[in-house]
């Protein structure tokens, strides 16, 4: 009686108390969005037809609207048959690459593009009849089955034991110390013998991670135009280019190691300090040219990236990889970011004929850090 | 003229008012507004008293009279026309405010001004001369050796299809994509910025000219396999995974496993003699 | 019995017949038929990377007949005319060959890449749901521990995999991975020079990644599959905690028809995402990239998703090597290498047992927990996950610094603070809300849920309606199992002797670790189910947040 609760009737106190509301139906005036009075799906469960318990009842409960949903699916699987034949007709009427006379980025582009529409429409639109297939065209059966057990039965287990034990009984393997021995001692070898073989995957790094290919005298020349250059072609300050020794463009092992950068300051902004390692100087102006040409390793010393980030206003070379950030003006020592060393400064000078050479190899290693580097 | 009057009362009639006033609207604008390259703007025509008065407007207040730098800006004497052109025609200068950097913006000024203006700095001091159209021009150029080179020199800070990239402090290295060849010529011609700069000395015109080729044709070149997703490499291919993958199929597999809404029929245990 | 609703036909039955002749396989098969899957869309994580791996393996094949695993140079006169001219490897034309002069190579190669990338995303999606669900307890440890395996074989499936077409973007980062293996101290050089042949980049490393990602890993993480699935199929499947599912049953639907119908669907959708994805969302553009050359190097290089975290790990790290007696040990590269991911992996692998060790608790389970109902779990777990995901934004710190205009060594610095101190503020805020959520839950059991109608007394109180829950909803809501206490070292027993398990060190660090893990809130003592009596709901009738014994619900 009291469960219509009308804000337009009368008192709305009227009739009201706090009640115990379980069985009645939901009221009219119910705030968006909270659950309803009586819960959507209270026990929608019907039994099993009476007839063979055992096995699963065939067809879903209602037949009209499984008729409704099979068309829907049929439609589906129309539209994956059209698809997958636009797929095929793609494949055949789109050239791509040599036999295409256009633009061979366009081809690909209009290939792929009506391949993988019409493959993934084929495919969605399976996906889609599958899934209606089974949610609306099967009966709605749960069925429960009960979990076994895991752990075996102790008469099982303790049966297990004995006969595993009776085996390594009959081997004797247990009683015989000079069989088990020497057996172990005939397979160690054996079982050292795939790691050996990997001995060859690779020769030892000896001393080659101590050097690269620079050489006094090497020129250095620019990377792509192979031109080797005089401190002029340096222009004016702010000036950065990647240079490698001349004749190794096309061993990228040595490039690997062997890129350099090359830096012009303006006259007083250089102040590469010198730095010794025992008798090993690593770093000094005395290997910069005009004392405003400076030349560093390119190879990043956290773990080998191209290092060639230069920006003229803050001198600061920026390795995009992590970071690591290195003073030009200051012999590339690390400002920030995880390098642990300074670039490696390359003995720069010139030549008889004026053009920038290396004045030796670098005098420390190049790259990432290793344990023998010292 | 009848037949529109006699058609003013549809309901299209107003759909249609708008759309032609918007398109009047526009063709008004396109004509009359003023700014950026006009086509009548040509360098020898360079004023150079024009120009001189123009900066002393315009420029003098940060970088000096003479153009010989004061506390908020450097000297441009050197700087050469290239410099000038190249600030100013990208809308970098004049300069809003002092910050990490200047961005790319609208200018408000015509190219010819601007030549008058390089005219006038390059006057002061010489430098680097604006490129001529045959020095930008990518015909003949070798776009594979301008890849060499982009990839060897540009690419650590603009990426490697121009897409720009972060520097130190808050500045960044831009886009590479509204840049027109003769800005990018006269950017690495003359460093602006934070940018090395790449004198003729080092990247030569013709390399310059191969390196201009290959950001054209990169940026003009069309995406076969989809979106390009801006470029950027692997960071916006990971968030499709999770975002558009992930997250699609979680929406599907909630479909295909929501509560039916014909009854469910609970069958009797199952198990045929399977060990309990 | 032949009164089988449709009639199979003779060719088939025929064919069963010989069959089940040699191979006595009737029983088992029904056995099969029946078997029970229950149904939750969380329980179809597992499967999008089962279904994505076999995707792999058929766009895998495909890619293989026209891939070239050579570092042989050659130089390059293809379709692709903007790199005509350039010395490339064959490895790298081939992958050019494949992407623009074969009909769907592009499409293939893409659906390959995406297919790996969804790979990993799905098992780190369906770890999660596992983990925060109690899946990995007691029977299934080791199914858990497979899983951690196969997706590290995954992490170096996909690394080897986007390294073969040899572009400037993988090539750097296998310049990077040569650059970490050769600061492992005392063999790291070795095993640089031995696995690439020599010096980097050497010829050897194609060929080598080659065979590995495509036969040997493949063939670990499909025999890992396997064992999973059947480790899976041979215990059933857990299950949510809802009415009528407990210890001791499986609820669901059977295999056969449902669950084979269902995977189809699953397969296909899959395979369709994938489809769409490769049509629209373009993924590894190597002609963009050009191909490897060791001086190059493009600003936002980063690896694929999956390898984000070393990468974050590698930058996030602050400077330091120490060098003694003529060795250099290079910790701003070793522990980004080993920490991170170690702790994560070692973590999670030892989880089970560490939760067994703190809780007692050696039962088999196979109802999963509402992670409401474990905060120390779910706490740990989202703090290992914002630990992997602070380093795992880092990774991409210049690209956040130049799309968001912030400046780069900031976001590092903000890194490096916040991969302390986010964890750590992260379990203990996940804590509070699961135990804020088991608060609310309890109050759900003693009040019932309220239904949005509201009363106004005589005296002008508000009160709001509830109704008491259902069986369905009130087996959800107090499905929660709390572990036992293990005995304090404080409790002595009857003769004055303090509990073996918790004396020294360990004993001491097991009761801490107990006395959290069986915080919990209590029921609401002392009222009826689901009747409001008409008081306010502004009094105080908070349940109590408890740490004492607990009956097991």
């Amino acid at each position: 009686m009291s469960e219509t609760h009308d804000p337009s009737a009368g008192n709305p106190l009227e009739g009201l108390a706090p009640h115990h509301e379980a069985e009645e139906p939901p009221a009219r005036r119910r705030v968006i969005g909270t659950p309803s009075p009586t819960p959507a799906a209270v026990d929608n469960r019907v039994a099993a037809p009476e007839e063979s318990p055992d096995y699963l009842p065939t067809d879903p409960s209602d037949i009209v609207s499984a008729k409704n949903a099979e068309r829907v699916a049929a439609l589906c699987f129309l539209v994956a048959f059209a698809a997958g034949v636009c797929f095929l007709i793609a494949y055949i009427g789109l050239e791509v690459g040599p036999y295409n006379s256009g633009n061979s980025v366009i081809a690909a582009l209009r290939s792929n593009y009506a391949l993988g529409s019409s493959l993934g429409l084929a495919l969605l639109a399976l996906g889609t009849g599958s899934m209606i297939w089974v949610r609306h065209l099967t009966p709605n059966i749960e069925i429960e089955e009960h979990r076994h057990v895991l752990k075996s039965e102790p008469e099982d287990r303790a049966a297990f034991k004995k006969d595993f034990s009776t085996g390594a009984a009959i081997t004797g393997i247990t009683k015989r110390p000079l069989l088990r021995r020497t057996m172990l001692l005939a397979t160690a070898p054996l079982a050292l013998a795939p790691l050996w073989l990997l001995r060859d995957l690779g020769p030892l790094p000896g001393t080659s991670l101590r050097h690269t290919v620079w050489k006094a005298g090497t020129r250095a020349v620019t990377l792509g135009g192979l031109r080797p250059l005089t401190p002029a072609d340096m222009g004016t300050a702010g000036s950065m280019i990647t240079v490698i020794p001349e004749g190794y463009q096309d061993d990228d092992d040595a490039l690997a190691k062997a890129g350099v950068i090359i830096i012009k300051f303006a006259p007083g902004e250089l102040h590469v300090p010198t730095i010794f390692d025992g008798k090993t100087q690593l770093y000094g102006m005395n290997w910069t040219v005009d004392s405003t040409i400076v030349a560093y390793s390119k190879i990043c010393t956290h773990v080998g990236c191209p290092v060639a980030l230069y920006e003229q206003t803050t001198h600061h070379i920026l390795c995009p990889c992590h970071q690591s950030t290195f003073d030009a003006s200051n012999g590339a020592n690390v400002v920030f970011g995880p390098a642990a060393r300074a670039l490696p400064q390359l003995p720069l000078g010139t030549n008889a004929e004026g053009y920038l050479v290396a004045l030796s190899d670098f005098t420390q290693p190049v790259g990432p850090s290793f344990w023998e580097r010292g | 003229m009848s037949s529109i009057i006699a058609r003013r009362r549809r309901p299209a009639a107003g759909y249609a008012a708008v759309a032609g006033g918007l398109v009047v609207a526009g063709v008004l604008y396109g004509t009359l507004s003023g700014g950026g390259a006009s086509a009548a703007s040509n360098q020898s025509n360079t004023d150079i008293a024009q120009g001189k008065s123009l900066f002393n407007a315009s420029c003098s207040s940060c970088h000096g009279l003479g153009a010989q730098g004061t506390a908020q800006a450097p000297s441009l004497i050197g700087a050469g026309a290239a410099a000038v052109d190249f600030q100013m025609s990208t809308g970098r200068m004049p300069a809003k405010e002092s910050g990490a950097e200047n961005d790319r913006k609208p200018t408000d000024f015509t190219q010819q001004q601007i030549y008058d203006i390089s005219g006038y700095i390059q006057s002061l001091g010489g430098g680097p001369t604006i490129p001529d159209s045959s020095q930008v021009s990518t015909n003949g150029a070798n776009t594979a050796l301008g890849y060499e080179l982009f990839s060897t020199n540009c690419s650590q800070c603009h990426g490697f299809a121009g897409a720009g990239g972060a520097l130190t402090y808050g500045k960044n290295a831009p886009s590479l994509n509204a840049a027109t060849p003769t800005q990018i010529y006269e950017a690495m011609l003359t460093g602006p910025e934070a940018m090395p700069v790449f004198g003729d000395g080092t990247v030569t015109p013709a390399e310059k000219k191969d390196i201009i080729a290959y950001v054209i044709d990169t940026r003009n070149e069309a995406n076969p396999g989809g979106f390009s997703l801006g470029r950027t490499g692997t960071i916006t291919e990971g968030a499709v995974a999770w975002l558009g993958g992930l997250g699609f199929l979680v929406v599907i597999a909630m479909w295909l496993t929501a509560k039916r809404r014909d009854p469910v029929i609970g069958m009797p245990d199952s198990d045929h003699g399977d060990a309990q | 019995m032949s009164d089988e609703p449709v009639k199979i036909p003779p060719a088939l039955d025929g064919v069963g017949g010989w069959i089940d002749d040699r191979f006595h396989l009737a029983g088992g098969a029904r056995v099969l038929m029946k078997k029970v899957f229950p149904d939750h869309w969380s329980f179809m994580l597992g499967e999008i990377a089962l279904w994505s791996f076999v995707i792999l393996l058929l766009t895998g094949t495909y890619l293989a007949m026209f891939f070239v695993p050579s570092a042989a140079p050659v130089v390059y006169h293809g379709s692709y005319s903007k790199l005509d001219g350039i010395t490339m490897s064959q490895a790298y034309q081939s992958t050019l060959n494949i992407s623009f002069d074969i009909r769907g190579g592009l499409l293939v190669r893409q659906i390959h890449h995406w297919a790996a990338d969804l790979f990993m995303v799905a098992i780190m999606a369906h770890m999660l749901r596992v983990f925060f669900t109690g899946a990995y307890r007691k029977p299934r440890e080791i199914n858990w521990l497979i899983g951690i395996v196969l997706f590290t074989l995954g992490m170096l499936e996909g690394l080897f995999g986007y390294s073969l077409p040899d572009d400037q973007l993988s090539g750097a980062g296998l310049r990077i991975f040569e650059g970490v293996l050769q600061g492992i101290p005392i063999v790291g050089t070795y095993l640089a020079f031995f696995l690439f042949g020599g010096a980097f980049p050497g010829t050897s490393i194609i060929p080598r990644m080659y065979i590995i990602h495509v036969l040997l890993i493949p063939g670990l993480i499909l025999g890992l599959i396997t064992a999973h699935l059947f480790i899976m199929f041979h215990q059933k499947h857990t299950q949510m905690p809802m009415k009528g599912n407990t210890e001791k049953n499986v609820v669901g639907q059977p295999f056969w028809p449902y669950f084979m119908l269902k995977g189809q669907a699953w397969f296909f959708f899959i395979f369709g995402a994938l489809v769409v994805l490769a049509t629209f969302a373009q993924i590894n553009p190597v002609w963009l990239y050009g191909p490897y050359t060791p001086l190059a190097i493009s600003s936002a290089s980063q690896p694929d998703w999956y390898m984000g975290l070393l990468e974050g790990a590698l930058r996030i790290m602050p400077s330091w090597e120490i060098n003694f007696l003529g060795h250099t040990l290079t910790l701003s590269v070793l522990i980004p290498f080993a920490v991170p991911l170690g702790l994560i992996f070692t973590g999670a692998a030892l989880w089970p047992f560490f939760e067994q060790w703190a809780t007692g608790d050696r039962s088999e389970h196979h109802i999963n927990d509402r992670p409401r109902n474990a905060p120390v779990r779910t706490g740990v777990g989202v703090a290992a996950m914002s630990f992997y995901g602070i380093l795992w934004a880092e990774g991409a710190n210049d690209v956040f610094a130049d799309k968001l205009s912030i400046p780069l060594y900031t976001i590092t610095w903000i890194a490096r603070v916040a991969v302390f101190v986010i964890p750590i503020g992260a379990y203990f805020v996940t804590k509070r809300v699961c135990l804020g959520l088991q608060r609310k839950d309890a109050e759900l059991l003693s009040h019932g849920v309220e239904i949005g109608i509201i009363h106004q007394l005589p005296n002008g109180e508000f009160i709001e309606e509830s109704r008491p829950l259902t069986e369905e909803e009130r087996a959800v809501v107090a499905s929660k199992v709390v572990p036992n206490a293990l005995p304090q070292p404080a409790t002595l027993d009857a003769n004055g002797i303090p509990a073996p398990a918790s004396k020294g060190l360990m004993g001491r660090a097991r009761v801490i670790a107990n006395r959290a893990f069986i915080e919990t809130v209590e029921e609401a003592p002392g009222h009826g189910n689901g009747h409001h009596d008409g008081h306010a709901v502004g009094e105080a009738e908070h349940a109590a947040v408890t740490t004492g014994d607990t009956e097991e619900h």
